[in-house]
């Protein structure tokens, strides 16, 4: 790191020059690069979410029925709950990019905090409806009742493919939530010392669009494991 | 400006010097490779391990050819050759395929066919390294610790209700290794677009470039979802569930459908990149610049587009709707007339042509005769009737290793000897190059051609024992891999050797127009001594001496200079 | 920076305000028998939810095209995904013919 003399120490050039690494000419192009490949990343977590999505749309189509009784035993309750804690979290998520690129070190800090807490409270719920679908005996491969009144075999084992799905998605989704939550641990030490200014502060644009992108998967996961034939209850 | 506009201009001197400091000599030791974030030490490290499951794969692929010596199952036994065809495809595909050509001489070039210092991201690069070893190493562990069968396609439900083998530690070391594939598509997506030189329009991009770029599209939208199915079928296996076991209401064929999704478009992953570098081979010796440079620019583009809505002819037989099956067909046919665009072009760009008939030239006109079989046999396969007799024989099996072996291998091998000079900074043996061009056409034909007509006869794939009336259809097979195997074995050897022994070949031995090639040879670690700035069209040969003339007027330099 | 677009806090809020409304009026609306439209009501609600937040907390309406451009290739491709695999789905009960 060979720090160029000729800037004043905590001028802005000096910090650019920082956190510019070899390979790029200027921060301008460090940054557009940056965000260019979070972007580029996030289509690949599409992709990937995709096939989950892709198992849901053939069992959905195929086994209607399984489905609806699948998900009119979720906690309905709860899951609204944390679609409206998860859009909240995505609210300060915002403001706290937004106080970053304003070089508002404080608000920045207290706002990814508000947002780590959102988030936590996001997975202490799923938590506690985890931890109903196994005493209701709803997880499959464990302790799945085919057994519940009104429900022939044949539909329980189908109702089993939505359990499988419904915990390989949100299981899924909240292994990336855990994973936001380190990185915003990360910031926040990092913001604490001050290292965002308005000049340099991509990592937490950066981290911003990973969180949007949790956010907006759970937006279709909520109707689509929640929400259907609810009419019927 | 920069002088490096003129210099491609300027003559060779007449016996060129190794220069004073390159990305080899840069620093020493085993930590400053282990550490490095230099595209060019990775695309080396990358060499050494895919070198090294390449002869993982052939051994396995040889013990095959030697049971298949004889009718009965006399050298392993059926379980054995299972296991055989399994981790050969699995380490074929996964850790020799489909990083060859990307990870290799993609990591060495991009950045410096751009005039860029570096990936975008040099230490996401260094990490997708370390990722491919460790998939490999848990998959190494997979076949140490037994093997797996099945075959490499991990069909549902038999991998994840009914085999004993270690598939849980194989899939995990494909999905290790995709996440490899992915940063490596990401890095180059991104520099592509963002690090190119000033003057460095997509319109004057390399060939290989364009290629290149249309494998990441692939790599970064299909691997994932490689990925997440792998993912289910390990979970399924591990905790019993019925996602795809038809017993439990799941459907095989969505299995099916996830994993060609990825597996169809695979096959462009390794076939695209091959397409880029016989353009540049085929322009540079013939000193033209390639007909139709938008044609082939955007047949590669197009591949990958379309290779995306054909997978479903992998599944013919499986039970998919008859009218799915129509769309399929007819997509797949759609997909082979811009290979056809590409086979065209290059012909028209060898037409007239100034050739020079070196190694490298060899491989490429190799590939062309044993691309256009792959691909015209593909045809036959993606025909709805005829794919219903043929399908699962050893046609099959000949289809893609034309196009694997035959299309994939022979590129790469041509653009290593190609761009040795610009890596090692030496010359590879002429003559031992153009020997090897030759046994390896000779030996994959021997190999191959014969099971075009043991399929057509009615010989499945993945049996290891036949009725004794094929046996000299396959006598003639194990001939050829033999030869085959040879061919593969000479390069390893001569280019080691080469490294120290060879003479030295400066910047530009074979008066190519591209920018890689207006640097020293080996290159400094940052590539450019200053950022290059593009004013030329791509292979515009006009003022760059072609290499006969370059040795003429390097003694008009010496003269000069003393 | 040019390439750095400050949003007013008022945009934000808005947009907050309106994801929850939708949140709840998405919840409320399954309850009522709409038959199969009940699935499409909630699907579009979700997609409007999610365009706004891509667009605004994303900031892909201030981006440049090439971020535009790689959201749309992303949600294409997950659409040739879906779409194709569903004409098997969807067309094999068109005939009795395997």
């Amino acid at each position: 790191m060979s720090h160029s003399a000729g800037h004043a120490p905590g001028s802005a050039v000096a910090e650019l020059d920082n956190h510019l690494e070899m390979q790029f000419d200027d921060a301008e192009q460090q940054k557009e690069t940056s965000s260019f490949g979070m972007w580029v990343f996030l289509v690949t977590e599409v992709m990937f979410f995709g096939g989950l999505f892709m198992a849901y749309l053939v069992y959905r189509s195929q086994y209607p029925q399984a489905f609806a009784i699948g998900s009119s035993q979720l906690n309905f309750k709860l899951g609204t709950a944390n679609t409206v804690v998860l859009i909240f979290s995505s609210l300060t998520m915002a403001l706290a990019v937004r106080a970053a690129q304003l070089g508002q070190k404080k608000a920045l800090v207290w706002l990814l905090i508000a947002t780590m807490i959102l988030g936590a409270a996001f997975l202490g719920f799923k938590g506690i409806e985890y931890h109903e679908h196994i005493l209701e005996g709803h997880v499959p491969g464990a302790n799945f009742r085919y057994d519940t009144p009104g429900v022939s075999f044949a539909v329980a084992k189908e109702v089993v493919l939505f359990n499988i799905l419904y915990f390989c998605m949100t299981g899924l989704h909240a292994f990336h939530m855990i994973v936001g939550l380190g990185l915003m641990l990360w910031l926040v030490i990092k913001a604490q010392k001050g290292a965002f200014t308005p000049a340099y502060n991509t990592p937490v644009e950066l981290i911003g669009l990973y969180w949007h992108f949790v956010d907006l998967v759970w937006i279709y996961l909520y109707p689509l494991l929640y929400l259907i034939d609810r009419y019927h209850k | 400006m920069s002088t490096l506009t003129a210099q491609p201009l300027s003559p060779q001197p007449l016996a060129p010097e190794l220069p004073a400091n390159h990305y080899l000599n840069e620093s020493h030791g085993l930590k400053s490779w282990l550490l490095t974030t230099d595209h060019k030490r990775i695309a080396l490290l990358y060499m050494a391990s895919i070198t090294l499951m390449f002869a993982i794969g052939g051994i396995f692929a040889m013990l095959m050819r030697l049971e298949l010596l004889t009718p009965p199952a006399d050298l392993v036994s059926d379980d054995t050759y299972n296991k055989l065809f399994t981790m050969h495809g699995i380490i074929m595909v996964w850790f020799f395929l489909i990083p060859s050509i990307p990870t290799t001489l993609g990591n060495f070039l991009v950045p410096m066919m751009i005039g860029a210092k570096d990936l975008a991201f040099p230490k996401l690069n260094l990490m997708s390294w370390y990722l491919f070893n460790i998939g490999a190493v848990v998959t190494i562990y997979a076949i140490l610790s037994g093997g797996v069968d099945g075959g490499w396609t991990f069909y549902t439900p038999l991998s994840t209700g009914y085999l004993n083998s270690h598939v849980v530690a194989a899939a995990t070391g494909i999905f290790i290794a995709g996440f490899s594939s992915i940063l490596t598509g990401l890095n180059f997506i991104v520099t592509t677009h963002r690090m190119r030189a000033p003057g460095m329009t997509w319109k004057r991009l390399p060939l290989f470039m364009w290629s290149n770029y249309a494998t990441s599209v692939i790599l970064v939208l299909a691997t994932p979802v490689l990925a997440i199915t792998l993912a289910l079928v390990a979970v399924e296996r591990l905790l019993h569930f019925g996602i795809f076991n038809p017993a439990l209401g799941g459907d095989p064929v969505l299995f099916q459908h996830l994993f060609w999704f990825y597996s169809h478009p695979a096959v462009y992953i390794m076939i695209l990149p091959a397409m880029g570098v016989i353009s540049e081979l085929i322009s540079t010796f013939s000193r033209k610049r390639p007909f139709g440079y938008a044609y082939i620019a955007g047949s590669s583009i197009a591949i990958a587009a379309f290779g995306f809505v054909v997978w479903a002819h992998h599944m013919f037989v499986a039970g998919i709707s008859v009218y799915a099956a129509l769309v399929f067909s007819l997509m797949s046919y759609a997909v082979s007339l811009p290979s056809a665009v590409k086979v065209f072009n290059w012909t028209a760009t060898l037409y007239k042509g100034s050739i020079s008939y070196r190694t490298p030239l060899l491989y490429a006109l190799g590939f062309l005769g044993l691309f256009t079989v792959g691909g015209m046999t593909g045809l036959f396969l993606a025909a709805l009737g005829l794919d219903v007799h043929i399908h699962d024989t050893y046609f099959v099996v000949a289809h893609f290793h034309y196009i694997m072996v035959g299309g994939t291998i022979m590129a790469y091998l041509g653009g290593i000897h190609y761009w040795w000079p610009k890596i090692s900074g030496r010359m590879y043996p002429e003559v031992w190059g153009r020997l090897s061009a030759l046994l390896i056409f000779v030996g994959f034909n021997l190999t191959f051609f014969p099971q075009f007509i043991l399929g057509y006869l009615g010989m499945p794939r993945r049996y290891h024992a036949y009725p004794p009336e094929f046996q000299v259809w396959h006598v003639l097979s194990t001939a050829g891999a033999s030869i085959l195997g040879v061919g593969y074995l000479l390069p390893l050897i001569y280019l080691t050797w080469s490294y120290k022994n060879s003479p030295v070949a400066g910047p530009n031995p074979w008066g190519a127009s591209g920018l890689e090639w207006q640097t020293q040879s080996p290159p400094i670690t940052h590539n450019f001594v200053t950022t290059p700035i593009v004013t030329r069209e791509a292979y515009d040969y006009t003022g760059i001496p072609a290499p006969a003339l370059a040795v003429r007027s390097e003694e008009e330099a010496s003269t000069y200079v003393s | 920076m040019s390439s750095q677009h400050i949003l007013p806090r008022r945009t934000y809020f808005l947009v907050f305000l309106a994801l929850e409304v939708l949140t709840v009026v998405t919840a409320l609306v399954a309850s009522i028998d709409l038959g199969a439209a009940n699935t499409v009501v909630a699907l579009c609600i979700a997609v409007t939810k999610s365009t706004l937040v891509v667009l605004f907390f994303m900031h892909v309406k201030y981006s440049s095209k090439m971020t535009k451009l790689t959201v749309i290739l992303g949600v294409f491709w997950l659409m040739i995904l879906l779409g194709m695999t569903m004409t098997d789905y969807v067309s094999r009960l068109w005939s009795t013919v395997r």
